[in-house]
């Protein structure tokens, strides 16, 4: 018996006024990151809470701290009053939390009461009637039927979501924890999901839940807790709340004096790129913009996706010298359209077209010919690992250092030596490129992309994990590369990143663009609205 | 104590691991050879040094590393690329096999004529075997470590089957099939029984070296095999890359074949399915891919073959303790490879997830 199980004594809920989980001080520190802060945190029995908050704003590890997938550095979790030590989910699921992360645990070719069985039986003999009877009576609870028979992999997302929330519920589960369980879903089946909350709670259980969509938390929430940079910045009833009040909260609304005004000075690409979707910018475009070549144009792209597209009909035009920025909450299409533009991903639907010729059809090499230069986020994924700083520098123009049949050691090496003194990169030409930090890394890519010229620079987070210095020398980079007449798609989650250093921003939510932010008024609760899906339908 | 990635490795690190994998091997292999009732410093030198003292040992050893040279090479380039060929003995069979139908349908050819078209025969034919595994895995992404591991036997019955049935030697009723004509044999070297098979294979070690390691064709074979995402970001074309030396792979392992049963045995014979491909297999691993490497490790075993013959005479071991000896080599080889990547550190409380990234 754990503390736990002899502070619930049988009862399913606790007397009304003592919280069901209490949260006190829980601080945790990733190296010099402080994830959390000494977060307070308690949520009552029948109560919905949401969490929210900017990416690495410390939600997720927040809640798997309650789950025991990670340890807090310091602070102290109750459950019903009752200090419990959760580090493990075997110790929170014995102390009623249970919970269902981003990544689905099932296992696919089995059937739902397999999983469930996998999941809640100890060792022993297995008795399928009882278990099936079990998941019987949990979707009862649940309130939304769930064939315990059927093979997992042939579920929706949606059902499958279901199952693994019946695989939480399967303990005797008093409090459940859900990070981001809408950002997967359709929204028929975001209704049938709210609807079982709401069934849960009324049964005395207590939800937390994870989201960025702010209507969806203002339908459901009773309780608001907002985390920003690791601190609990918000704590308050849902009751009376709209969306642009939380966006606001959300993103901090001083911190929109941070806008840079050289950024503004510069900020002339004022070019109505966006086609079909999105506000008309405030101010009419420049005639000088206009006459200015299209560095990429994008029409209609799509990528089929389940259950919805993942990228939708995104049209846009980044002209020569302008930088345009794309911000959206992570996992709303940007890596995806990063794929389709980089060509390591076919399009459904759609063309795209690189300094007036169409690159749709065409590979990686072909592209790269073309004028298109990338820096994606996964560093480590756009160098091969076992190769030498110098051999990833020439990668991709191989040829170009060939004397007859054979590679040319003597240029490559020069090349390198050159990129080296040029970027500033802290290596050798011959050493493993896996021993670079990942700043060094990010110079090389951004050697690699720059050096060739490129017509326009498809660059995806390029500043994320770097430190202040190496940023800076990343917008340095960026800005100069603007200077030089070539176009720069930056794809970047971090709003003051945007809102500092590209000339206009378009707003990517649930694969499509929802909206376009004029330099002047590219605040960070303006795209904090449209990043969360405040305006529920963009304007067509 | 716990093990982590080394971010770093110093140059001195992979040749120390092979040397410590060969003591290892050498402390392992000695209880066995104990037990078969030998002195283990004395079989040890039967093993690798007596052969090399006679003229006539060192030919048996080159003769003997010969087919290693180009199955070990097969499998090299193909593994090098990501493209997993355990095949190489089935298409050697494959590549015997079809020099075959062109000597006993041919037998009159001039030798000018003649061995090329003997090679290039065994070389198409092992091209042929190797072609539907490469042709699965690149239109249906088949995994090719299956499909070619499984035609191994289909050669080996394939072969059985000609020799029991039209290939029969008519003469002796043996089922070997009958002499090549004399146009179709390699030339012999130094009077002794190695034969141009050998040439053959040390050029083919030198283009593979060069491309491998002097073109651009091989820095992106490396970055294929290495990172096949990233080198498929960079523009390389993994997958035809693979498909390429998939049946390259195929034709050198077909010479091989080719050149074994031209340069020594002059008739097809059962006695060919020996192994050559799987010890291929050995040769390149424990070469590290490279060609080089492939060249050392034949010779290697060539060696331990012919001193396991020697010490199973002299000394009275059974000749499957050379097979020991090699095979412990490989895992010691492949085990203290792996092993480098990492460093053992101390475990501390504080860090005990250093690499979990903070998320929102």
């Amino acid at each position: 018996m754990t503390p736990a199980d002899a502070a619930r004594g049988g009862e399913l809920s606790p007397p009304r006024g003592a919280p069901l989980v209490e949260l006190r001080g829980i601080t945790k520190r990733f190296g010099s990151l402080l994830a959390n802060d000494a977060i307070d945190l308690s949520v009552d029995a029948g109560e919905v809470l949401a969490l929210l908050g900017e990416n690495g704003a410390g939600k997720s590890t927040l809640t798997r701290i309650l789950y025991g997938l990670s340890r807090a550095d310091a602070g102290e979790i109750r459950i019903a009053g009752q200090p419990v030590t959760v580090s493990s989910p075997a110790d929170a699921l014995a102390a009623g939390v249970g919970m269902v992360t981003q990544e689905f645990t099932l296992v696919g070719p089995m059937t739902v009461t397999e999983n469930l069985m996998l999941a809640g039986s100890p060792l022993g003999r297995v008795d399928r009637k009882a278990a099936r009877a079990r998941v019987l009576a949990a979707s009862e609870r649940l309130g939304v039927p769930v064939d315990p028979d059927a093979v997992v992999e042939r579920l929706s997302v949606g059902e499958r979501q279901r199952v693994e929330i019946l695989k939480a519920l399967l303990g005797d589960c008093r409090v459940l924890v859900l990070d981001e369980p809408t950002a997967v879903l359709v929204p028929a089946d975001v209704e049938l999901l709210f609807a079982s909350i709401r069934r849960l709670t009324a049964q005395g259980m207590a939800v937390v839940f994870i989201s960025h969509k702010l209507h969806e938390v203002v339908d459901l929430a009773d309780r608001i807790g907002i985390l920003r940079r690791g601190r609990l910045v918000a704590d308050l009833p849902a009751e009376g709340l709209d969306p642009a009040a939380i966006a606001a909260l959300m993103v901090g609304a001083t911190a929109a004096a941070e806008v840079e005004d050289e950024a503004l000075a510069t900020a002339v690409g004022l070019d109505v790129g966006l086609e079909g979707s999105g506000p008309e910018p405030t101010a009419p475009a420049p005639v000088a913009d206009r006459s200015r070549p299209a560095a990429l144009e994008i029409h209609g792209l799509t990528l089929a996706g389940d259950p919805r597209p993942r990228v939708d009909d995104v049209s846009l035009t980044v002209r020569a010298g302008e930088i345009v920025g794309v911000a959206g909450v992570s996992g709303n299409g940007q890596t995806e359209l990063v794929a389709l533009l980089c060509g390591t991903t076919p399009a459904t639907a759609g063309t795209v077209h690189v300094g007036g010729s169409d690159v749709t059809r065409l590979d990686v090499a072909a592209r790269l010919r073309a004028g298109l230069g990338r820096l994606t986020e996964d560093r480590r994924g756009s160098v091969v690992l076992g190769l030498s700083v110098e051999q990833n520098l020439v990668l991709e123009d191989l040829d170009r250092f060939r004397t007859g049949p054979f590679l040319s050691r003597r240029r490559v090496r020069a090349h390198a030596e050159s990129l080296i003194e040029r970027f500033d990169i802290r290596a050798a030409p011959a050493d493993p490129i896996r021993s670079l930090s990942g700043g060094n890394m990010q110079k090389v890519l951004l050697a690699r992309a720059i050096e060739r010229d490129p017509t326009v620079l498809v660059a995806s987070q390029p500043t994320r994990g770097l430190d202040v210095g190496a940023c800076e020398y990343v917008y340095a980079q960026l800005r100069a590369l603007r200077e030089a007449g070539s176009g720069v798609l930056l794809v970047s989650e971090d709003l003051d990143e945007l809102i500092g250093i590209a000339d206009r921003i378009v707003v990517l939510s649930g694969g499509r663009l929802v909206g376009e932010v004029a330099p002047a008024d590219a605040t960070r609760e303006a795209l904090g609205v449209l990043m969360t899906g405040g305006p529920r339908e963009p304007a067509a | 104590m716990r093990f982590v990635l080394r971010s770093r490795e110093p140059r001195w690190l992979a040749p120390a691991s092979v040397g410590v994998a060969v003591l290892l091997t050498l402390l392992l292999t000695a209880g066995p050879i104990r037990m078969a009732g030998s002195a283990p410093v004395a079989a040890f030198e039967r093993y690798v040094v007596t052969p090399l003292t006679t003229p006539n040992g060192l030919a048996e050893v080159l003769l003997a590393a010969t087919p290693l040279l180009f199955t070990g090479l097969a499998v090299a380039i193909a593994f090098r690329v990501g493209y997993y060929n355990i095949g190489a003995e089935g298409q050697f069979l494959a590549g015997a096999m079809a020099t075959t139908a062109v000597a006993l349908s041919l037998p009159d050819l001039p030798t000018v004529a003649a061995l090329p078209v003997g090679l290039v025969a065994g070389a198409l034919g092992g091209v042929a075997w190797a072609f539907l595994p490469a042709f699965l895995r690149r239109r249906a992404g088949i995994d090719e470590v299956v499909t070619t591991l499984l035609l191994n036997p289909v050669a080996v019955l394939l072969l059985q089957g000609l020799l029991n049935g039209p290939w029969r030697n008519p003469e002796t009723g043996f089922p070997d099939s009958e002499r090549f004509g004399s146009g179709y044999e390699l030339p012999s070297l130094f009077g002794t029984r190695v034969h141009a098979g050998l040439l053959l294979g040390l050029v083919l070690v030198a283009v593979i070296a060069v491309v491998l390691l002097a073109t651009p064709l091989g820095v992106r074979l490396r970055a294929a095999g290495q990172s096949p995402s990233a080198a498929e970001f960079s523009g390389v074309p993994v997958g035809l890359l693979q498909w390429r030396s998939a049946l390259v792979s195929g034709a050198l392992a077909g010479l091989g074949g080719a050149s074994q049963v031209m340069g020594v045995q002059h008739q097809l014979t059962g006695s060919l399915a020996a192994g050559y491909g799987y010890t291929g297999v050995v040769v390149a691993t424990l070469g590290g891919l490279s060609a080089l490497g492939v060249l050392a490790v034949a010779l290697l075993l060539g060696d331990v073959q012919v001193g396991a013959q020697n010490a199973s005479i002299r000394l009275q071991l059974p000749s499957q303790m050379g097979g020991v000896l090699t095979s412990v080599l490989l895992l010691t080889v492949v085990a203290a490879l792996s092993v480098r990547h990492y460093r053992l550190v101390r475990r501390t409380p504080r860090s005990a997830e250093p690499l979990r990234a903070g998320g929102g």
